[in-house]
């Protein structure tokens, strides 16, 4: 028997802000899980299994999946709980699906989320690195990436400029996204004179931390019929991961004929290969990538396919991504506008699926019908999943 | 191969992850603990739904997701469903010295039961089905600690 | 469920602390043993998934730290945390999604932190956690109101631990052989009555990966495949005041799809040998009823009977246990690996003959409420 076909049914995304107060987090995730039952007109009885992910030490809660039960509604039903660091929200996405395509299960509830205002991001993150070789030197995620944008600029000669036109647009977006925690309208100049906060990235290019939830209903093709939303179907998934050092993303890129971000290259290539994307620019209506930062909306374009290597900033500046250009990116304002860690993958996934059904309110592309999504974490960890309106003829892995 | 083990010392690097954090309670969260440290009372909230008495409060009921009516007052006493007595301590973690336990208590007036910390007891004094009842702090401050403890009721069976 | 066969096992010595090796180098040994096992090389393995957790491995993104070790490179990967029956149930799945084969591994490292420290993390910030609670004190909850339930002896529970430590001087990888009586068990400290300090499974440091594959590539590989007649997962309320701690539905739920999956209507008399979470000794008993081995209440007699012993009508931890080697997470991919080694006939000086059908059992969380079966067998 062949893998099934998975659709995305359902649909629920909490206000994402920089601190709820106002709900513990058990309450937050809740709060996604009844707005994605809803959207699919489930209750909670209706779902087969959970996979639900965040991070351990942002909120310091030890086995989350058996912690959070009252909230996502796993009581008396199977419940995994799977983390990846930022890749965490697309990572139960890919479990979320693979519970269904195995014919496992039917209706799969996903659920990221994370609420960053409780605890020190930076002091956590740090520990995902090697105690010995790389905890003691290591500044963080902002330092880390902005090793990455100096050695971009300084191989393709792209500017501070360039990532800012990344920045506004993103920011920009968000003002059509309810949910978004940032909306704010700025121009490169207002990016520009953000205070650094790890040169060349400031505190414009940077996405903040937040608080908020995202859950997701996928079924199987038995049923995704039975539900009042045209199913957005996975047409496709894969991931890579290469390194587990600091200094691996930036001196072994080359090593074993890798290039310029390896992990999303090889990921890119399964994909594009199993889903038949030549031509990701033209192929894809709508893009949801995660991209933690405005320099990453450059170097990560040309690691997917959208353009060659250092043609990013002509790219971008051409509108091709803007909202209105061939294949706008981030439509919802993305990862710089809302990050609560453990629901942004996942929120990725959930917006791809919202444009290709024709659901996405104010920040809707007309017509679109084939998205991508990515979740980008650990030590250049990439997660890739194409969503499309259209049924696949069979399931493509 | 594994020779140099025999050989050498292994060094081994001591660590502490040490990240402050910060829980809000939340709305139910905030006026149980509030009802405790002001007014030394327990609240619990009902499913109207599944007609239970949730004890701690849940802001939707975990079964079938309907709003839990707020709030439910429970007595400060109540029935020990579950008890032990913890003889080792760790003492960064227990709150409490010399003889104490922990249980799970059901209070009068709920459907569910919740963890507690119990002391002044005898040897052999806690029975499973037992009567304990609540003895708070002087100082309160808004935790599960502002109740020190629950404690046998004396003279009850 | 279609036919889908662990190929290959493999495991590290478990010991209490094994300072020479990082949580990598146990990863790699497990591994490299899996695919020896096997008799397939890296370059044979599609995809793969590893578990851990990053409480006990204070890091965060634990999976991280075995990314070399695991032979991921260049493959689809990705982490589920927590117990290894859950993380190999998700590699199940994506074999069963059209992978050919998956390489799943999982560590812990109990020798690096304070074991209370991390399973106080388990509970709920706001309500219980500044209580003190921990796993043992929890544990001695749930076996009080089991006992005080059913009338089980403390003398039935110390029971289990004789067994299952005398299984383990059979067992070269397990961390506590220990010839003992019901008297010296006993004898042993209160660490939270009715849990005495022989009733605990140790602190332990081990590694432990298998090969899952499918039907088609099971074809290619050296030796017996077993196959996987059937998976099951269930989880019960967090707090423990909304359970009935006496009872397992959790369990018994997990072991009904599994069951139902592999076609036993009559556990006790389908199921050759079983490897249950023995990490506090009441737990076996729990776990044997919960399983359908027996009535509720009545695991104690069954097992001062000598039912469960190595050459009784149902053997139960034939390795030893968790309570002999319990390096968490590991130990229900252990469970499984032994369910392996028992139907190929590979268990060495702890073979029970004519293993058919076995059932591993693995947990997450306090008090065991999220509960994992799994049915193993020697035919597709």
């Amino acid at each position: 028997m062949a893998a099934k076909r998975v659709g995305i049914v359902g649909v629920g995304m909490t206000l994402q802000s920089s601190a709820r107060r106002d709900v513990y987090g058990i309450e937050l995730i809740n709060e996604a899980v009844r707005a994605a039952l809803d959207d699919a007109r489930m209750t909670r009885k209706d779902i087969d299994a959970i996979v639900i992910g965040n991070m351990d030490h942002f909120e310091g809660i030890n086995y989350v999946d058996t912690w959070s039960v009252d909230g996502s509604g796993a009581l008396g039903k199977p419940i995994m709980k799977m983390t990846t660091g930022g890749t965490t929200g697309s990572t139960v996405a890919m479990g979320a699906y693979y519970h269904v395509a195995s014919g496992m299960f039917d209706r799969v509830l996903a659920i990221g989320w994370e609420k960053n205002s409780e605890s020190d991001t930076t002091g956590a993150i740090i520990t995902a690195f090697d105690p010995f070789w790389d905890r003691p030197t290591f500044g963080g995620a902002v330092a880390g990436l902005a090793l990455e944008a100096t050695q971009y600029m300084a191989e393709t000669g792209a500017t501070e400029e360039d990532a800012a036109y990344v920045a506004v647009r993103d920011r920009k977006n968000a003002l059509n996204n309810p949910y978004a925690h940032l909306r704010m309208e700025l121009n490169i100049e207002a990016i520009m004179g953000t205070p650094y906060l790890a040169w060349p990235v400031k505190l414009g290019d940077m996405c903040p931390r937040t608080d908020g939830a995202c859950a997701v209903v996928f079924a199987s093709e038995d049923i995704a019929g039975d539900f009042p939303n045209a199913p957005a179907w996975v047409h496709g998934v894969a991931d890579r991961h290469l390194w587990a050092y600091t200094s691996d993303p930036y001196v072994n890129q080359h090593v074993k004929g890798g290039t310029w971000f390896p992990a999303m290259e090889r990921a890119t290539a399964e994909l594009y290969g199993k889903v038949g994307i030549t031509d990701p620019l033209e192929q894809f209506d709508v893009a949801e990538l995660y991209l933690p930062y405005s320099f990453a909306g450059l170097r990560y374009m040309e690691s997917l396919g959208f353009c060659e290597r250092a043609g990013a900033p002509a790219l971008v500046r051409s509108g091709a991504t803007d909202m209105g250009g061939k294949c706008p990116v981030n439509p919802s304002g993305g990862v710089l506008s809302s990050n609560a860690i453990g629901a942004t993958g996942l929120l990725r996934v959930a917006e791809a699926a919202l444009q290709v059904q024709g659901r996405a309110g104010d920040r809707q592309v007309p017509g679109a019908s084939l998205a991508l999504a990515t979740g980008f974490g650990g030590c250049y960890w990439s997660d890739e999943l194409v969503i499309g309106i259209e049924k696949p003829e069979r399931n493509r892995g | 191969m594994d020779d140099w083990r025999e050989s050498q010392e292994i060094l081994v690097m001591d660590g502490r992850i040490k990240v402050p954090y910060t829980w809000s309670a939340g709305e139910v969260g905030t006026s149980y603990l509030e009802a405790l440290r002001d007014e030394k009372r327990f609240l619990g909230t009902r499913c109207p739904n599944c007609d239970i008495v949730y004890h701690v409060p849940r802001m939707h009921c975990p079964d079938c997701f309907t709003e839990c009516e707020r709030y439910v007052e429970l007595a400060g006493q109540g029935e020990l469903v579950t008890w032990t007595v913890a003889r080792r301590h760790y003492p960064p973690l227990s709150p409490l010295g010399g003889r104490f336990g922990y249980g799970v208590i059901k209070l009068d007036g709920a459907d569910t039961g919740f963890l507690h910390l119990l002391a002044e007891f005898e040897e052999g004094e806690l029975v499973t089905g037992g009567r304990v009842e609540a003895v708070f702090a002087d100082e309160r401050e808004g935790s599960m600690l502002d109740v020190k403890y629950f404690r046998p009721v004396k003279g009850v069976e | 469920m279609e036919p889908v066969a662990i190929v290959g096992v493999g495991m590290t010595e478990v010991k209490r602390e094994r300072a020479a090796d990082t949580v990598a180098d146990l990863v790699f040994e497990a591994c490299t043993k899996a695919l020896a096992d096997s008799g397939m090389g890296i370059d044979d393995i599609d995809i793969v998934l590893t578990g851990s957790n990053d409480f006990f491995d204070g890091r965060t993104i634990s999976s991280m730290a075995v990314m070399d070790a695991c032979g991921s490179y260049d493959k689809n990967v990705s982490t589920v945390e927590g117990d290894g029956t859950f993380g190999a149930a998700h590699a199940v799945m994506r074999v069963l999604a059209g992978w050919g084969t998956c390489l799943y591994c999982v560590h812990h490292k109990g020798s690096e932190s304070v074991m209370p420290l991390i399973t106080n993390a388990m509970f709920d910030p706001l309500y219980e956690r500044f209580l003190g609670i921990e796993a043992v004190t929890a544990s001695a909850l749930q076996a009080r109101a089991y006992m005080d339930r059913y009338g089980v002896t403390e003398q039935q529970c110390a029971a289990v631990s004789v067994k299952n430590h005398g299984n383990a001087r059979l067992n070269p990888v397990a961390q506590m052989p220990l010839e003992i009586t019901v008297d010296d068990v006993m004898a042993s400290p209160y660490l939270a009555d009715p849990i005495k300090l022989l009733d605990c499974g140790p602190i332990s440091d081990g590694a432990s990966a298998v090969v899952i594959a499918s039907a088609d590539r099971a074809k290619d590989v050296s030796g017996r495949p077993v196959w996987v007649k059937g998976i099951g997962y269930s989880c019960d309320a967090f707090h423990l005041g909304d359970r009935d701690l006496s009872k397992v539905d959790a369990l018994q739920a997990a072991a009904k799809k599994a069951y139902g999956d592999a076609g036993i209507t009559d556990p006790s008399g389908q199921v050759d040998l079983a490897e249950v979470n023995d990490a506090f000794s009441y737990m076996e008993l729990m776990s044997l009823e919960g399983l359908g081995f027996c009535e509720r209440g009545g695991a104690g007699a069954l097992t001062e009977s000598g039912a469960t012993a190595l050459g009784g009508k149902l053997p139960v931890n034939a390795s030893g246990g968790c309570i002999s080697s319990n390096p968490v997470l590991v130990t229900g991919l252990n469970s499984i690996i032994e369910c392996v080694l028992q139907v190929r006939g590979d268990a060495g000086d702890h073979q029970v003959e004519g293993v058919g059908t076995a059932v591993a059992q693995g947990v997450n969380g306090p008090c065991g409420q999220s509960q994992c079966v799994w049915v193993l067998g020697g035919d597709a």
